[in-house]
């Protein structure tokens, strides 16, 4: 498959508020694509999820835990 | 009672709905008219809704504009895509190419029995103007089952001049056929430029299994638009349709195109200060930790759940007034819609029920599927 080509600088697990007792999972990927801030769903379909997928299989790119 | 003579269904008639491509016509831009790209900056862009350009491998030196513009080959007032070199490349480096391309959901190629046994032709046509003179390659790709590819090639005979091309692709009986799902079914390649690895692979002429960066671009034998300061390429009005015959091109309503654009990518302004943006929900801004949780329903089901970003947005309330935004996330992102959440945020120190609004003409939030 080729690649889709873009710079990542960022990656960061995202995770909503936990609600009572509910364990809070992470949901999205907060990433800095090309200079742009974006919230990613956690989808192979999404091009942006696959080469951050892509990107941490190759070791060059590591994705923060969540806050 | 007159009588009319009726031509049975299918004999003779063009029916509608036959271009495989979207925006065609390139008359949506929803991702902007122009945007700069460059070797040390964005190498992968959209202008022209669905159709995208990139550079590959290492380039050193290259930048330039990709950019929807008012010039056609047919209409005074028509839309084409346009690529203007800035600083051109010094010399072509053999992993280096560059090209334009539309990627088709796998889901509307079922019809050309790709893999199968009785595979139909598929026939290209469009209009193309350059300031490069030569032959230029453009192919499919296909990434499902068995990676295949299958490139022609094509001249620029006159420079500066809009030149019509019509290539017929013979159906594919090998690889495996694309599945049917929402990924990309087939690349459609327009090569400006290749380096002496991106081709010599043997693509040129007949569907083969990918067997590389040298199958790519095979046939390209200019590379002139990626290292001539200022040259220009330009296409419009694309056709992709069934069959080895290439028929008049279809123009469809614009509505139709932005509902087909909206499934890969919707961009919502706000318009101007304060006013609310379309699709978000009210929320509570809870005062006690700076947070409000929102959603955004989508105006159509995206491909795939889309990526998230904004722009000068802020929380605006009917009864407080602002409060400045210290981030804005997306989480619980669906192809229909997201849950936002706001944090960091400042103003009122009440709980109220708040808006996502504009801070001016270019407040914008987007979501992106695209392939």
């Amino acid at each position: 498959m080729r690649s889709y080509s873009v710079n990542i600088t960022k990656a960061k697990y995202l995770k909503p508020r936990a609600i009572g007792d509910e364990p809070s999972v992470n949901s999205a990927i907060l990433a800095t694509i090309d200079s742009t801030e974006m919230s990613i769903p956690l989808d192979p379909a999404n091009r942006h999820y696959a080469e951050i997928m892509r990107q941490v299989a190759a070791g060059t790119l590591t994705i923060e835990d969540a806050d | 009672m007159a009588l009319t003579k009726l031509r049975p269904a299918g004999q003779g008639f063009v029916n509608g709905n036959r271009n495989l491509f979207i925006n065609g016509a390139m008359q949506m831009a929803q991702h902007g008219t122009s945007k700069a790209m460059a070797h040390d900056g964005n190498t992968s862009v959209y202008v022209v809704d669905r159709f995208t350009m990139a550079f590959g491998g290492t380039h050193e030196q290259l930048d330039g504009t990709y950019a929807q513009v008012a010039d056609h080959p047919l209409s005074a007032n028509g839309k084409s895509l346009k690529w203007t070199t800035g600083t051109a490349e010094s010399s072509y480096d053999a992993d280096e190419y560059l090209y334009v391309a539309q990627k088709i959901e796998a889901q509307n190629l079922q019809s050309i029995n790709n893999g199968n046994s009785n595979a139909v032709p598929i026939t290209l046509s469009f209009y193309v103007k350059s300031s490069v003179t030569g032959t230029f390659a453009l192919g499919i790709y296909k990434e499902d089952s068995t990676t295949r590819i299958f490139n022609r090639t094509y001249a620029i005979s006159s420079a500066n001049t809009w030149e019509k091309k019509t290539i017929t692709f013979a159906g594919d009986t090998s690889g495996g056929g694309i599945v049917n799902d929402n990924g990309a079914g087939f690349w459609i390649n327009w090569h400006l430029a290749a380096g002496s690895n991106a081709k010599g692979g043997g693509s040129n002429g007949a569907w083969k299994n990918y067997g590389g960066l040298s199958d790519w671009a095979d046939g390209q034998a200019t590379n002139a638009i990626a290292t001539t300061g200022g040259a220009t390429w330009q296409l419009a009005q694309c056709q992709l349709e069934e069959g080895d015959v290439a028929t008049q091109f279809e123009n469809e309503d614009l509505g139709t195109t932005l509902r087909k654009c909206h499934r890969y990518f919707q961009k919502v302004f706000a318009g101007a200060d304060n006013r609310y943006l379309a699709g978000t929900s009210p929320n509570i801004f809870w005062n006690a930790t700076n947070t409000d949780n929102g959603g955004i329903t989508f105006v159509e089901t995206m491909r795939a759940a889309p990526s998230f970003s904004y722009n000068a947005l802020k929380l605006r309330s009917p009864y407080a007034g602002d409060y400045t935004i210290g981030s804005l996330t997306a989480n619980a992102i669906t192809v229909n819609g997201l849950t936002t959440t706001t944090a960091g945020s400042s103003g009122s120190s009440n709980e109220r029920v708040v808006y996502l609004a504009g801070t001016g003409t270019s407040s914008y939030y987007e979501i992106d599927a695209e392939l």
